[in-house]
C-alpha cells in the first residue's frame, strides 16, 4: 500500500504494476500514474487531453 | 513499445512478449527528446518499435522520427498521420475505393452551413482529430448547426476550424469493429448502444462476431488505403453492404479481447515477430 499524493490515504496495490499505468484511489477518486516500481511511487495523472485515443 | 499511459491494451501485449521471453523496453515518449541526427539512447538494439502513444500528436512526430533512424516501427508513420486525421482518412477510402460515408470538408461557418443544409438533417459534425466518440455531433436542425458552427469557430483550436461534415448512417444500433494485421481480421466485435455513437468508450455494449468475406474484402482493402500496419477498421451495415467510417491506428483492444474468443494479443504478437524477422538489424 502506498499513500495517495491527493489524499494521503492508502492506495491498495496489485501485482503486476507497470510504470505508465494508472490507478484509482478509492477514497478521493483521483487517477493516480505509476512513477516507479520498486519502491512503488504514484503522481496525480495528467489530465485527459484532445488528442488521445486511437 | 512507444507509451505515455499504460492502458490494460499495452499490459495484454507487454504480458504476452515477456511470456515469450522477448526483451522488452518501454520507452515513455514524454522523457524523451528526440534530435534530428541522432536517435536517443533508448533505441540502441531495438529490433522494432511498436508504438502505442496514447497522444495522437506524439505517435506521429515519434514514429516520424524512429523512422527516420532506420529503426523499424509498428505502425509507420504515414499510416499514423493518415488514421489521425479523418480527413485524410476518408481521402484514401475513397481513392481505394472503399465504401465510406458522403463526406465534405469546409473552412467557414457559412461554406459548413451551406454542406450541412446540402446533406439534410441530420447529420454529423465530426472533428478531424479526436477519439472516443468525443466532440461528435449529430445534427438534427439548422438551427442547432448554426450554434454548432458558432461555437467552434469561437472556442475552437485551429483544428476545429476544418469543419468535417458526413452523412448520418442509419445503422441498426450497432457497428462493427475488426482488429486486423496487415490486412489479415484477428478478430471483431459489434458495438451496440441505444445511442447513436456506438463507442466501447461511450459505453456501448460489445459482442464477437464473424467475419464475412465481405467484410474481410473491405478490411483488407482499407488497411491497404492507409498503409497497414495493426489496425481498427469500423465499419457500419448500411442494409446488406458495409460501409467503412474510420481506420484506427493505435488500436485499443481490450473490449474485442473481453469477448472473442481469439487470443488477441498472442496473434497481434506473432504479427509482431513476423515484422521483427523480416526487417533487418537495427543499428546499434
Amino acid at each position: 500500500m502506498v499513500d495517495c499524493p491527493e489524499c494521503g490515504a492508502g492506495v491498495d496495490l496489485h501485482d503486476d504494476l507497470e510504470v505508465g499505468e494508472i490507478v484509482d484511489c478509492a477514497t478521493c477518486g483521483a487517477e493516480l500514474e505509476v512513477i516507479g516500481e520498486g519502491p512503488v511511487d504514484l503522481d496525480t495523472a495528467p489530465e485527459l487531453e484532445e488528442d488521445w485515443g486511437e | 513499445m512507444l507509451y505515455s499511459r499504460i492502458r490494460r491494451d499495452e499490459k495484454l501485449l507487454l504480458s504476452e512478449l515477456r511470456d515469450r521471453g522477448h526483451e522488452t523496453e518501454k520507452i515513455d515518449v514524454r522523457k524523451e527528446h528526440f534530435d534530428v541526427h541522432e536517435a536517443p539512447d533508448a533505441f540502441e538494439g531495438v529490433d522494432l518499435v511498436l508504438d502505442r502513444c496514447l497522444a495522437t500528436s506524439r505517435s506521429r512526430y515519434a514514429t516520424e522520427f524512429v523512422a527516420h533512424y532506420d529503426v523499424p516501427v509498428v505502425n509507420h508513420p504515414r499510416t499514423a498521420a493518415i488514421c489521425a486525421d479523418k480527413a485524410r482518412n476518408s481521402l484514401v477510402l475513397a481513392e481505394a475505393g472503399v465504401p465510406t460515408p458522403r463526406t465534405t470538408v469546409a473552412f467557414t461557418k457559412e461554406s459548413a452551413l451551406e454542406a450541412i443544409e446540402n446533406f439534410g438533417y441530420p447529420c454529423v459534425l465530426k472533428p478531424v482529430v479526436g477519439s472516443w466518440g468525443r466532440l461528435m455531433a449529430k445534427i438534427d436542425s439548422r438551427n442547432a448547426a448554426e450554434a454548432i458552427l458558432e461555437h467552434k469557430e469561437t472556442l475552437g483550436h485551429y483544428e476545429h476550424k476544418v469543419f468535417y461534415i458526413q452523412e448520418f448512417v442509419e445503422k441498426p444500433g450497432r457497428d462493427m469493429r475488426v482488429l486486423a494485421t496487415d490486412g489479415e481480421p484477428v478478430a471483431a466485435m459489434a458495438r451496440s448502444s441505444e445511442h447513436w455513437l456506438t463507442n466501447a468508450a461511450k459505453g456501448a455494449t460489445t459482442e464477437s462476431i464473424a467475419v464475412t468475406d465481405e467484410m474481410r474484402d473491405l478490411v483488407e482493402r482499407a488497411s491497404e488505403a492507409v498503409g497497414g500496419g495493426l489496425l481498427g477498421v469500423d465499419l457500419m451495415e448500411t442494409g446488406d453492404e458495409f460501409t467503412v467510417h474510420e481506420v484506427n491506428h493505435t488500436v485499443e483492444f481490450k473490449a474485442l479481447d473481453e469477448v472473442t474468443a481469439v487470443d488477441v494479443p498472442a496473434t497481434v504478437v506473432d504479427w509482431l515477430e513476423a515484422k521483427a524477422a523480416e526487417t533487418p538489424e537495427a543499428p546499434t
